[in-house]
Parts: C-alpha cells; sequence; structure tokens
C-alpha cells in the first residue's frame, strides 16, 4: 500500500511538473554564437538543395536531409 | 511506321526530380519558426561530370519579405545533361536533353508559427512532375525549440522517347502516372550557448508506374554471343520509405562550427542505408570562410535486384537499376567563399562569391560493367565482368547577394 502511494505521489509530482513553464536554459542573450552565420543550419540553400539532387539521382535512400528548422534566437 | 525504341538511362533521375524539387523549396524556405528568410538572391552555376555523363547548368534562388508578416521565394533551375553512361551505352546510343524546374513558395509568420506553402513544376521532353507542399513550424520554450511537421504531394507523368523517321518523339503507346505523398516531422533543439541539435523523420510512399522505361534487365541467354539477353524491368507498383536523421552543430572556441550527421534509410522494397557526414566551417582572414567536409553512403540492394538473373520470366518483379544495387560511396568536399563590397549599389548590405568542389567515388557490389561481356564476349563471361565503379566531380560556383 504504502509503495503504491509512494509510485502514485512520483507519479503525479511527474505529471504536475510537466505542466509547469519550461525555463529556457540557454537566454538570448547567451546566443550569440548560434547567431554566427557559420552555425546555420543551411548557409547555402542553392547549393544544398544542389547536391541533395545530385545524391537523391544515384542513391536508393532519400529523405530526412532537412537540417533547417533552427530553434535559435537568431533574431 | 517502324519504331525504333530510343533506350535511354534517365528516367531514373527524371523519376526523382520533383522530390528534389520538394527539397529544394522546403530546404530553400528555411522553417525557422519565428523568423522569416533573409532579403536574398543566389545566381548559381553547376556542374557535373562523370560515369560519362555531363550535366551542368544555372539555378537563380531568391527570397524576399513582404512586411513583417509575409516573405515570398522563387527559383528557377536548369539541367542540360549530355549523356554516355554505361546504362546508355549498353541498349542504346548517347543522347542530350534540357530540364527545367520552376518553383514559387510563400511564407506567413504569425506570433511563433510560421506557415509555408509552395508548388513546384519540372519538365522535360518526357516526364512532367507537379508538387505542392506545404509545412507548419512552431517555436516553444523561449526559443529553444523548433518542431517541423510539412507535408507534400507529387503528381508525375512518366512517357517514353522513341525514334521515328530519325526523330526523336514521345511513344504514344506509353503514358504513366505516378503519386508521391511525403510526410515530415522535424525538431531543433538548442542544447546549449554553444550547440544544436537537429531530428528530422520522413514517411514517404510512391505508386504508379515507379520503373524506370528506358532500362533494363539481364539474363543467362547461352544461345546469344554475349550470354545474356536483356528484356524490361518490372517493378512493384508501390513503395513506402522511412528515414530518420539526427545530426548536432557545435561551435568551436576559435570560431568555427563542426556538425556531424547520421541518417537511417529503410523501405519496402527491401533497401537499407546509412550516410554519415561531418563538416567544418572556419573563417579566416577576415573576407573568408573555408568550408570541408566528407560525406559517408552505404546501402544494401533492393529485393529484386540482381545484376544478371538466371533465366527469363524470373520473378514477379526484376530490376538492374544501380541505384538499387548494393554499393558503398565516400565524398569529400571542400569550398571557399569570399565576402565583397560593391560601393555602388547601396541596397545590397553583404555579398559574396563562392566555389565549391566535391569528389564522389561510388563502388558497387554486385553490380557488374556489362560493357565488357558486350564488346569481348570471349574474354568476359556474363557475370565475371569486373565490378562497376563511378569517380564523379561536381562543382558549384555562385554569387549571393544580400538586399
Amino acid at each position: 500500500m504504502r509503495t503504491s502511494i509512494i509510485i502514485g505521489s512520483a507519479a503525479l509530482l511527474v505529471a504536475v511538473s510537466g505542466c509547469a513553464p519550461v525555463r529556457p536554459w540557454v537566454k538570448p542573450y547567451q546566443r550569440e554564437h548560434l547567431a554566427d552565420p557559420i552555425m546555420a543550419l543551411d548557409r547555402n540553400p542553392v547549393s544544398s538543395i544542389y547536391l541533395d539532387h545530385v545524391f537523391e539521382t544515384r542513391e536508393g535512400a532519400r529523405g530526412a536531409t532537412g537540417g533547417v528548422g533552427g530553434g535559435c534566437g537568431c533574431n | 511506321m517502324q519504331l525504333s525504341r530510343n533506350t535511354r538511362g534517365r528516367a531514373r533521375e527524371l523519376a526523382t526530380s520533383w522530390r528534389t524539387l520538394a527539397v529544394l523549396c522546403l530546404a530553400g524556405v528555411p522553417a525557422v519558426a519565428g523568423v522569416l528568410p533573409e532579403d536574398r538572391v543566389d545566381l548559381l552555376y553547376h556542374r557535373y561530370q562523370g560515369g560519362g555523363i555531363t550535366v551542368q547548368g544555372p539555378s537563380i534562388l531568391v527570397q524576399k519579405r513582404i512586411g513583417d508578416h509575409f516573405a515570398v521565394n522563387a527559383n528557377y533551375y536548369q539541367d542540360m545533361i549530355s549523356s554516355a553512361s554505361i546504362d546508355v551505352l549498353l541498349s542504346a546510343s548517347p543522347y542530350k536533353e534540357t530540364r527545367t524546374q520552376k518553383s514559387v513558395g510563400a511564407q506567413y509568420l504569425h506570433g511563433n508559427t510560421t506557415y509555408s506553402a509552395g508548388f513546384i513544376n519540372s519538365v522535360e521532353p518526357d516526364y512532367r512532375a507537379n508538387t505542392s507542399y506545404y509545412s507548419v513550424s512552431q517555436d516553444m520554450f523561449g526559443g529553444l525549440t523548433t518542431v517541423t511537421l510539412s507535408y507534400s504531394r507529387g503528381w508525375d507523368r512518366i512517357l517514353r522517347d522513341i525514334k521515328v523517321n530519325g526523330d526523336i518523339v514521345n511513344d504514344p503507346t506509353f503514358h504513366q502516372r505516378a503519386d508521391h505523398r511525403v510526410y515530415g516531422f522535424s525538431i531543433s533543439q538548442i542544447l546549449t550557448r554553444n550547440l544544436i541539435g537537429t531530428v528530422n523523420y520522413q514517411l514517404s510512399t510512391d505508386q504508379g508506374y515507379l520503373a524506370n522505361p528506358y532500362r533494363e534487365i539481364r539474363y543467362l541467354d547461352p544461345s546469344n554471343p554475349t550470354g545474356y539477353t536483356l528484356a524490361p524491368q518490372i517493378y512493384p507498383n508501390t513503395r513506402t520509405m522511412d528515414a530518420v536523421s539526427a545530426s548536432l552543430k557545435y561551435y568551436l572556441p576559435y570560431r568555427a562550427s563542426l556538425t556531424g550527421k547520421y541518417r537511417f534509410f529503410t523501405d519496402s522494397w527491401g533497401i537499407v542505408a546509412h550516410t554519415l557526414q561531418v563538416d567544418y566551417v572556419q573563417p579566416v582572414f577576415h573576407r573568408w570562410t573555408l568550408d570541408g567536409n566528407i560525406r559517408y553512403y552505404r546501402q544494401g540492394a533492393a529485393s529484386f535486384f540482381s545484376d544478371l538473373f538466371p533465366y527469363a520470366n524470373y520473378s514477379n518483379y526484376m530490376a538492374r537499376d544501380r541505384e538499387l544495387a548494393a554499393f558503398h560511396s565516400i565524398t569529400l568536399g571542400v569550398e571557399a567563399s569570399y565576402a565583397f563590397s560593391i560601393p555602388r549599389l547601396a541596397w545590397i548590405q553583404k555579398s559574396t562569391a563562392t566555389l565549391r568542389f566535391d569528389r564522389m567515388m561510388i563502388d558497387y557490389l554486385d553490380y557488374h560493367d556489362a560493357l565488357y561481356s558486350k564488346y569481348d564476349a570471349a574474354a568476359f563471361k556474363a557475370g565475371d565482368e569486373p565490378l562497376y565503379s563511378l569517380d564523379a566531380s561536381v562543382f558549384q560556383a555562385y554569387v549571393s547577394l544580400w538586399f
């Protein structure tokens, strides 16, 4: 019984903490390195598009090449 | 009227053009939620040479913001192809042709959400492809995380060229279609002040005519002087693919970046593939940025692939496309970019000129060079020819303008 209460309480604690707002552990003012152009997920889209094309036409695999969609504080 | 078939080994490449276009638009418009792409123009010249094929042409990509919430983009891309590849030499004659693709897209930024949509069109003499795509990106947790959902739909029309009285025309008896759907999910995560991680997942389905109408299988035939006879390929009409990738990009203390990527791919045709890539970027001398990368790729063969079938009508599905063979490849790339200013054009804020060179080396594990037995059957028995390998050079030169 006691074990069940402990497990239930722990589960409740985890569930409640899941509702708490997530505080960014990397503040916007700490993202200067991430905002550097050399850290862009796709620095030269016109070139990466072309290379994707070159690989895709010669390989059986395709997809998941994105890399775009960075959650960075670049702005 | 006698029709002679002009067997060209390119339809496989054509069949993937719509997907490339989808990648083009989806990647060409950075899906960073909360941030619209920069106003930018890229003018690119590309050239691929290897395996008897030369492909070159221009690409122009324009991205422009309209107000604070809208952005549009457009791309014009052209492949001018001159081919005498191993597939062509085995059963046809060299050819030249041009492929043109055009795309337009738009993005709408609302709060931390970015909505994207676009349309892509590709035209070749014997292939038409139209693709529409949609995506939504949500920036969350104070900009630490971006989640993107995407969907694209493609409609292809496949034709086949033949020679009639010396002229190349579409075969009036050959009209095929293929439909494609791609579902994507990606998440990008700022892990530390120097490290970003990204995970991508993509589910793709193809339905319709998925074979290459020009390429052929070969099967053992002792009655033929070469030891084999060619026959049409037979592909399944459906294909389902799963691809998942993960990457980490790290900012090094002396202002350089290091990126590692891995992708796993599997499909309903039995292909399993692994891709591993490392990329290093180093700014030098104030105006220069150098980039070096290595990419390793490895795949197993499709379940219905064979270099040489034991007899005609061996199984329900039969293919000899080397893209479905087992092989591994290494690609080495170097890039140098120079930033310069144009004083007389004050509206251009930044400009760069970039040269890039990639060397691709592919070694096939179960695909033999059938030209040996074709031209010297006495010395090379069918199936005992040396394995085929392909070395290719890929060159790019482009100018980028930010305004």
